[in-house]
Order: C-alpha cells, then structure tokens, then sequence
C-alpha cells in the first residue's frame, strides 16, 4: 500500500502532543481530546502507561492493538466513564482526570459512544433507545419521532422504529448503537470495537456506516478495533454521496485525515499515518501487521 | 497467612461499607435536586405495590391463621381463648406484619433489583446510560428507594389486616369460638405506640430492599454468573438486615413507648 501526498512521512512520535501555538502564528483548533501521559491500574499490574496523543478536530484514530490490551479502557477514559490513576485526559478542552460526575454528565452528553455488543436498552423500542437523550430533554414527540427516523435512515435500518433489541441481529444493533450516538451531533465518536464478533459483510457494513459518518457529518472519531482490514478499508476508502456506498480511493491514496495508534503491554508505541504504520521498525507493530 | 486473610476481608468489609453509605447518600440527596424522575417513581411503584400485594396478602393471612391456631392451644390451657384477637392483632401488627412484608417482597423484590441492574452493568447498558449523560443513581435507583420505602409501608398494613383477618377466620371456623369476641378483643388491645411500631418498620425494611437490591446490582462483576452471585447475595443480606434492624427498632421504640 502506498502513501498518499497529503500523509507526512515521519508521523508523530508516540506520546507528541501538538505544542501550543504561538499568538502571531495562524491559529489551529485546539484538539478535541488530549491524553497527556495517562495511566491507569486496577487489581493487577497497569492496564495503560504513560499513554499521550491528541485528536485533532477534524481527525478519525484508530486504535490497534490485540484483545485484553487496554483499548476499551482508553476509550472509557476518554468520556469519564474510567478515571486515571496518573495523567490528565481533556476533553473539549477541560480536564475531566479529577472531574466529579455530576459535572461530567453534559460533557459526555457532547460525546456519541457505541459499545462493543451495542449496549441497546433490552426493555425500550428502537425509538426510544435512539430517542434516549431527547427524551430526557423533553423534545416534543413529533419532532423525536423526526429525528429518530432521520438517524434510522442513516443507518439503513427505518424499518426497525417500533421493535425491541431483542429481535435485532447483532449487526443491526450495532447500527441502531450508532443512530443512537449520532442522533444528538455529537461532537466525538467513540467506537469500542464496532464490528467485533461480526461476520466480514456485516463488519463492511459497519465499516461503511463509520465511513459515511467520518466524510458526511465530519465529527471526529475515536475507534478501537484489532481488526486490521476494517483499520485499512477505513483509510483506502471514501464515501461517495451521490453513489450513497462507499467506493475505494484512487490507487496510492489514503484518507489524510484517518491516523493510527497502536497499544502493546498498555503502552502506545505507535503514533501516525498508514504510510507510517505500514513502514513502521517496530517489532511488535511488525508483527501486528503480519 | 490467617492474618492477612482477617487484614484483607476486614479492609473488604470496610471498603463495601464505605461504598455502601456514598451509593445510600447519593441516591437519598439525588430526591432533592433536579432531574427527578417521577414516571420511573410511579413504575417501580406499580411494581413492587402492586406487584407484590398478593404474595403478601396470602402470607399475612395464613400467618394470622396459624398465630390463632396456635395460641389457641395454649390459651385455652389458662382458660383465656378469648384473648387470641388480643394476641394475634398485637404479633401481627406490632412484629410479624412488618419483618414478614420485609422478607416476603425482600425476596421477590431485591432479587429483581439485584439481577435487573446486574445485567445492565454486565451488558454496559449501565455505562451506555452515563455516556449518554444520564445518571443511572439519579434513574434506576432513586425511584426505585422511594416507591419500595412508600409501597411497603402500605403493603404491611394489608398484610396486618389480612392477618388479623386469618386469625378470626380460624378462630371462628375451626376453634368454634365467637367472632365479635375475636375482633373485639384484636381492636381493644391495640394502642397508639403499637400501631406506631408496626407503621415505623416498614420503612426502614423498605429502605433496605431497595439500597442493598441496587447496591449488590449496581457493583456486579463477571457476567452472567456474577449476576446470580449479586442476587444471591442482595436478597441473604437484605434479609438478615431486615430481622436485625426490627430488633434494634423494637428496642428503640419500647424504649420510647414501655409497656403498660
């Protein structure tokens, strides 16, 4: 696979977080989230350390690493739902590390996550499952019903409006898991390993879902996953709107907007491009690719 | 090696009891600050009020039917048959009415609880809720503490009347004995003090139910299993807490109301 002319081909080092710009220098957005060398540790030995990389606000990362590595915890940590032991995580700018829950709770609200098996809720309806946040903010139900068929559509799965989750297939869920984080335009996509335990035309599906999200709506994204061909069809493929499929990009081209992290032992020892990764020296990351 | 074992179940037991009173606080205070959530109120309400009051109808009055059985025999050695309504209105409403309600709805309400909330927290519907910016305390919890406290406080009296009703079916039906005597002696035996201790337990074995059934729901660990251990362990603790706080009320109050 070859580098696209937008890719830098030194990438970042692991743990670089973009330095503060300078007043007279052209003004960049601030990351939406930044790990400045987080680590966290429960009963056993640390699930991550020292970890530290940025998200820049127009960015898609994905991040790699082999099962029971620590990429969930990370993305838990992201939006609060972890708090680390050392470091500091910021998200939207403000340092959520110490943050109490009551305080985090709009902050997350900012955030779309979709879980690993979907975490539908067993006992609501498609509707009110999408609907979640909209309820609890007292939308009209005219204009709830709006907007769940709207990210319905999106996700190609309308026909499932007045169903429970109980009668969905595991990749439906997963799509109506993503509807659900879309509904509120979020301004971050969290996604724990979306087409986990898939088979490989659903897991496209999925894949394509995540594409038109990231080249339609633009909100950027963290996904984790082990699985290096949907990590790869991400990066070599685009949305195409007027198609509405996602197609391949043209021969030699990536997505310069899609980067790669990867995870060995809870500490992250890469931070960059495909073009980066694929030329990558190191050992482990040499035989993640193998 | 013992010693540590004591060391480390003892920071356990501790640690559990810390988490216990900041979940209790957290779900007791989130009444009193907005957003409250008045249709989950009124759902668990149906719930556990409803839900619940045919089991305790049916055991309240076969508890007042063997309380009159057997006082009975044993009255009408002393020649005083006609204090049964005495005896089975004072036990109904003053002990077993409220500590039987408690561990009748304990087991089919705190292991629903338990196992309800066990399978979000495994399932992360549980962390989808937070993500989505929703507190699960503030959701699942508060209402569910609230409608258990009111609902078992109305649960008990059903269950004080139905008893007391059983007593009089088996005194008249199977003792042979006087009807009016029976009701009679049940209602002028009953004094203010007894009717307040048998009103006050039930709020505390409500409180129990609900805090200890989502405590042990909420802190589920491994899966499927860990949600059988949770329910297993909600409704045995719940349970024994119940029979351990109406002996610490009962003390309290005889101390407050002595006997005449």
């Amino acid at each position: 696979m070859n580098e696209t002319s937008d890719s830098a081909p030194s990438g970042r080092q692991p743990g670089q977080v973009p330095a503060p710009q300078a007043v007279s220098a052209p003004v960049a957005a601030p990351p939406v989230l930044v790990f400045r060398n987080v680590s966290i540790q429960f009963d056993g030995p640390s699930v991550l350390q020292d970890v530290t990389f940025s998200l820049a606000p127009t960015e898609t990362r994905i991040l790699l690493g082999p099962t029971g590595v620590g990429k969930s915890v990370l993305l838990k940590l992201t939006n609060g739902l972890l708090a680390p032991d050392r470091g500091c995580v910021q998200l939207f700018g403000e340092d959520i590390s110490r943050m109490s829950e009551d305080k985090l709770f709009p902050l997350r609200a900012r955030t779309g996550m979709v879980f690993q098996e979907g975490a539908l809720f067993d006992s609501l309806t498609v509707r009110d499952n999408v609907a979640y946040q909209l309820i609890g903010e007292g939308v009209p139900d005219e204009e709830i019903d709006q907007r769940v068929h709207e990210a319905l559509r999106f996700v190609e799965l309308d026909a499932t409006f007045a169903l429970f989750p109980g009668s969905l297939s595991g990749g439906m869920r997963r799509r109506v898991a993503i509807a659900r984080a879309l509904i509120h335009q979020p301004e971050l996509l969290l996604y724990d390993s979306p087409t986990g335990g898939l088979d490989p035309i659903t897991s496209t599906t999925i894949i394509e879902l995540i594409v038109k999200e990231r080249d339609v709506l633009r909100t950027p994204a963290l996904l984790v996953t082990h699985r290096l061909q949907d990590a790869f069809t991400m990066c070599t493929h685009r949305f195409d709107t007027e198609q509405n499929r996602m197609v391949p990009l043209p021969e030699g081209q990536t997505d310069p907007n899609t980067t790669f992290l990867m995870l060995d032992e809870g500490r992250l020892i890469f931070d960059g491009s495909l073009h980066d990764l694929i030329h990558s020296e190191n050992k482990f990351v040499r035989e993640f690719l193998e | 090696m013992a010693i540590h074992m004591i060391e480390r179940t003892g920071k356990q037991l501790v640690l559990t009891m810390q988490e216990y009173s900041l979940f209790v606080y957290s779900a007791v205070t989130n009444l009193f600050r907005p957003p409250r959530y008045w249709p989950d109120f009124l759902i668990q309400s149906d719930i556990i009020g409803f839900g619940s009051a045919f089991i305790v109808l049916l055991s309240g009055f076969f508890t007042g039917g063997v309380l009159a059985l057997q006082s009975a025999a044993t009255l009408s050695e002393f020649g005083a048959t006609a204090m049964t309504g005495r005896f089975v209105s004072l036990t109904m409403i003053r002990e077993l009415g409220p500590v039987l309600t408690g561990i009748m709805v304990s087991g089919r309400n705190a292991s629903s609880m338990a196992s309800e909330l066990g399978s979000m927290v495994v399932t992360e519907q549980i962390d989808a809720m937070r993500a989505l910016g929703v507190d699960p305390l503030r959701k699942l919890v508060t209402p569910r503490l609230f409608a258990c406290i009111s609902m078992l406080f109305f649960l008990t009296i059903v269950a004080d009347a139905f008893g007391i009703v059983g007593g009089g079916a088996v005194t008249v039906f199977m003792s042979g004995q006087d009807g009016t005597q029976y009701f009679s002696s049940a209602w002028e035996a009953l004094r203010y003090p007894d009717i307040l201790q048998g009103l006050v337990k039930p709020l505390f074995s409500g409180f129990i139910i609900a805090s200890i059934g989502c405590f042990y729901g909420m802190r589920t660990t491994g899966g499927t299993q860990g949600v059988g251990r949770s329910t297993i362990q909600a409704v045995v603790t719940a349970s024994v807490l119940i029979i351990f706080v109406d002996f610490l009320v009962t003390r309290v109050m005889l101390g407050l109301f002595p006997p005449l």
